[in-house]
This record gives C-alpha cells, structure tokens and sequence, in this order.
C-alpha cells in the first residue's frame, strides 16, 4: 500500500522538508502520495508534484485549511488514512502539533522523528536528548511517523506527478487562526542552511548579535543560538537549536560563546564540521568540535569575519 | 473551573545518561529522578491560574510507579491542591499515557488540562495532542503565552518562524514550550503543607483502559560518537582548515 506524506506549505510551494520526508517515505514504499491541504493552495500542490518519487498529489481545498490548524486539518487526514500503509511528516512545528492528533484518533502509536528506516515497520530514533538511539518497531496496521528531515537527503526536483483535486472535511470550529509574529530575516532558514552560525550566553546581549550577523551575511550562513541566548531574550524563540528547538546538520556549524550543554548538542552534532570559539576551555562545546578556538569571542568573531571572504 | 496537570517523572536532565550493556535500554537504578522540566512549567501556569481566580483547583495527574507520588508530592508543594496517580510498574507510551488522562478527565471534569510538550526522556512530543484527539477537545501546543477569557484560550505558540496566535474553544489541552513561564520553587513550608495533601491511586485495570505498547523497542544503543579535533590557535590557521582540510568555505 502506499505511503501519504502530509505536506506543509504556504500557499505557493510546499517547505523544503517536504522532500526530505519524500525519500524516508519512499524507503517504506515506492509509491509515494503527498497530501497538500490548504485554500487556493494549487501552486504549492504543483511544487509537490515535482519532488520525484511523488507518485500523486492530492490536492485538498477547504476553507478551513488556510492556516493548518490540527483540529481541521487532521480529520481529513483520519478519512485518507485507510488507504495508506504510512502517514509520514516532517517533525517540524506542523508535523509535531499535528501527527500525534491523527494517531491518536486512528488508535495507533506514533514514532516521533525517526532517523532511519530499518525496514517498513522498524524505524531507529534518538531518545534522551540523542544520548541514546532506539530501535522500535510498530504493529499498528496504520504506521504513523515523523521523519527528522536533517537525516534525509531531499529527493531532487523535475518530477511530474499527477494532481487529482479532493474535497474537504469543513471546519470543526473549535480553533482559529489569529495571525502570526514571523521573524523577519533575509538569511537561509536555519534547518536547510549550509552553514550556520549560532551563539550563546556569551554573547551577553540581544546587541551583540548584529556581530554574529555580520559573520553570517559573508558566509551566506542561517543564525541560530542556545537556548540561554533566546531565555536571555537576546533573540527570539525561532533561533533555538538544541533537544527541543530546532535540529540543524549544516555542512559547517559555528558554535560561538555557547558552552555546550547536552541539550544545545542535540541539535546540532550532526553537522559536518563543528567550529567552537569560547574562553573557557574545559567548555563541554569542545569536546564535539572539529576545531576549537579559546578566546575572547569579541576579539576572535570581528577577525573572523574579515578573514573569510563574502559569498 | 479546575485545571488538571501531568507531571512525569524524569532522569534528571542534568544526568548523562548510560545506555544498559544488554541494549534493553537505558540505566535508571540509583540515578537521580525529577519531574519533566517542561511539567513544571505545566504546573506553574496552573497554579497561576488559581491564583489569578481563573481556576478553583489544580489536579496533578501522573501514571507509573509508586515513586510518583514524589513527582506528584514535588507539584502539590509548589502549590497544587491534589494529585491523582494511576500506579503501573509496566511500560507507559505516549497512547497509554493519553487514555489514562481522558478516563481521568472523564471523571474530573476540568476545563483545560496542560502537559509539558515533551518530556526529555523518550523526546516524544505525542501525549498532549493525542489526549486533546480522544477527547474531542482542541489543542494549545508549544504555548508561550496562555490568556483565558470568556470559554476561550488565546494561545501564543512558538512555530518554526516565529510565533503564532490562535483562539481556541474551551474545555482545551495546552502544552508548556519553555518561555511560558519560569516555574517557582517550593518553600520549605509548602513542602510540609505539601505531606498533608491528598493523592488518590487508581490503576489502569479500574480505569478499564488498555495500557499494552503499541511499539515495541527492539535495542537502545549508544549514538556514534564524533572523533575528537584539535584547537587551533588564531583565526589565520582556523580559516586554512576550513578551506582546506575541512573544505566547507
């Protein structure tokens, strides 16, 4: 049977993850159908029909969808399901309030933000903060499952995949959408950035960050921080890397003022090459990077920045 | 209106965490337990709310073994009124965790139960939302600012982008993200006062909910480990690593 991605978006071309989360799907099943559920969303449903792998979209228009609100959206998701072997997401903010909602009304267990698809019922996740890995294997005749995007490769573009239009399930009316206070940024977004540079505690205010934004402007890098940097209300709470922030595997990760706790490190030592500058040197931050500078980061940052050259 | 709590009890995040030789899973005798950082900012919205005079009572739910009552002990000093603990010695996922709490909120009839998002040791992020399904109830998830008024919930809830407001009907189910609140400590007193309190046991059996795992954890290992690199010493000879050895600018 197939597998039914659900699909974020924003109207016009659905998220990056999207085809991260195609090719874990395809590892469960090759016949893949990616559900894009929103109003007047048939831009982003031709967007998913160009993912390859992606064997049909649907394309389910309803009012109610605009803005993906789980008590709407996931009733249309429980109506599709039978029909499929796995309900697949990314484990991004969507897939997180979302998923657990369908399973629970499916009566099936949920595996959150697998890594790897063992086989199509056995999936490997990291549990305690990654500090240890899981391998769980589920008997439920519907598989429900979020994918860690970061720990599959996205599946390339130039497909053209059938989109057949589907109703809607309507408004339940037991949630609205009021609008949203979006950060605002001209950056690469964090999660599929190439490089990224984040701070910490150590950065002592909001104001010092413009210097890390420097550095991350020539190296074309997305901004990220510790979870101390966003309490500290240096910046805000979409920048937080770490255990229950966001998870990033850039090619290159700059850690700068941040010390390293396990939290902090869950989210980001999976990135290729890790770089460190803190002043304390027995900084646990040292002990997962590549290469480590022990200095005075308002020193070392601004010499940085002149050195690399702008991309 | 009363508002019902879970708390669960957790490693201590503080704790590393050492993965059992036989795989099975992870160590957890004579290692120091606490309840889920993000139930305790659970438990403090709650208890603001009584305070505030929006709600009459703070329940603290909690399901697992007989240790709870610490867990559920830790919540009542803080300043909750009293706890319900569903005493099971036998694995608890997330779906059993959230048929435990409907049958519980079934019988208690509170008008908003909040959970923390995600407890830090399975890292599940399910209970909350999954309660919110059974029940037919809408869901506040990752709040970061909760304001009730007039049978309904604004919720400010941290997202990928940013942040994002919806209105949402009462009875609802909140869950805690880490800025809704900076959760007190127990005074001294309270934690007296906190002995006195009562905490009924139930088990799943008289609850008549099916508790079996649905997943089944077939070997807990160790992450791979990274290889140790090197410090440099100035900025000249970090940037010629990572050109050229590294090759990632």
């Amino acid at each position: 049977m197939a597998v039914l991605v659900v699909a974020a978006h924003d109207g016009k071309t659905v998220r990056s993850n999207v085809a991260n989360a195609v090719t874990a799907a395809s590892q469960m099943d090759p016949d893949v159908h990616v559900l894009v559920a929103g109003n007047n969303a048939g831009e982003a449903a031709k967007s998913a029909a160009a993912i390859q792998g992606v064997t049909k979209v649907l394309d389910a228009e309803d009012a109610a969808y605009a803005n993906w609100v789980a008590e709407d959206v996931a009733p249309l998701v429980v109506k599709l399901a039978p029909g499929y072997s796995h309900v697949v997401m990314a484990a991004d903010s969507v897939g997180k309030n979302l998923a657990p909602r369908v399973a629970a009304l499916l009566d099936v267990a949920q595996v959150s933000e697998a890594i790897k698809v063992v086989s199509p019922d056995t999936f490997v996740r990291p549990i305690y903060a990654g500090n240890a890995m899981a391998t769980v294997q589920t008997a439920d005749k519907i598989k429900v499952v979020t994918i860690r995007p970061t720990n599959f490769k996205a599946a390339a573009g130039g497909g053209s995949a059938p989109v057949e239009q589907i109703g809607g399930t309507g408004a339940g009316g037991l949630a609205s959408y009021v609008g949203a206070e979006l950060s605002k940024s001209e950056r690469p977004e964090l999660t599929s950035a190439k490089i990224v540079v984040s701070g910490g505690r150590g950065l002592a205010s909001g104001e010092n960050f413009k210097m890390l934004e420097a550095l991350a402007d020539k190296l074309g890098a997305g901004l990220g921080a510790s979870r101390a940097a966003v309490d500290a209300g240096y910046v805000p709470n979409d920048y937080q890397v770490g255990q229950t922030g966001k998870v990033v595997a850039p090619d290159l990760y700059i850690a700068i003022g941040i010390s390293g706790a396990i939290q902090h490190l869950a989210g980001m030592k999976d990135s290729k090459t890790i770089v460190a500058i803190n002043k304390d040197e027995e900084a646990p931050i040292f002990q997962v990077a590549d290469y480590g500078i022990v200095g005075d980061l308002f020193q070392i940052v601004p010499e940085l920045t002149a050195a690399v050259e702008k991309k | 209106m009363k508002v019902l709590v879970a708390v669960k009890r957790v490693i201590d995040y503080n704790v590393k965490i050492r993965v059992k030789a036989d795989n099975t899973g992870v160590e957890t005798a004579n290692v120091k337990m606490s309840m889920n950082p993000f139930d305790e900012i659970a438990v403090e919205e709650a208890i603001r709310m009584r305070e505030k005079g929006l709600a009459t009572e703070v329940i603290v739910f909690s399901a697992g073994p007989a240790q709870c009552q610490e867990t559920i002990r830790t919540a009542l000093a803080m300043g909750a009124d009293r706890g319900v603990l569903v005493q099971s010695d036998a694995e608890l996922q997330p779906l059993a965790v959230a048929k435990l709490m409907k049958a519980v909120v079934d019988k208690e009839q509170p008008g908003l139960v909040i959970v923390g998002k995600q407890a830090i040791d399975d890292d599940s992020n399910q209970t909350g939302q999954m309660l919110a399904a059974l029940l037919g109830w809408s869901q506040g998830t990752f709040a970061n600012k909760l304001n009730v008024v007039d049978g309904s919930a604004e919720v400010k809830r941290e997202v990928d982008g940013g942040l994002e407001n919806i209105k949402i009907k009462l009875p609802a189910v909140i869950t805690t993200d880490l800025r809704l609140n900076e959760p007190r400590y127990a005074s001294l007193p309270n934690i007296m006062k906190a002995k006195k309190k009562p905490i009924e046991m139930l088990t799943a059996d008289a609850l008549g909910v099916d508790i079996a795992p649905r997943l089944k954890v077939l070997k807990v290992e160790e992450p791979p480990k990274r290889k140790s690199g090197i410090k440099v010493k100035t900025v000249a000879e970090l940037v010629d690593k990572l050109r050229n050895e590294a090759g990632v600018i």
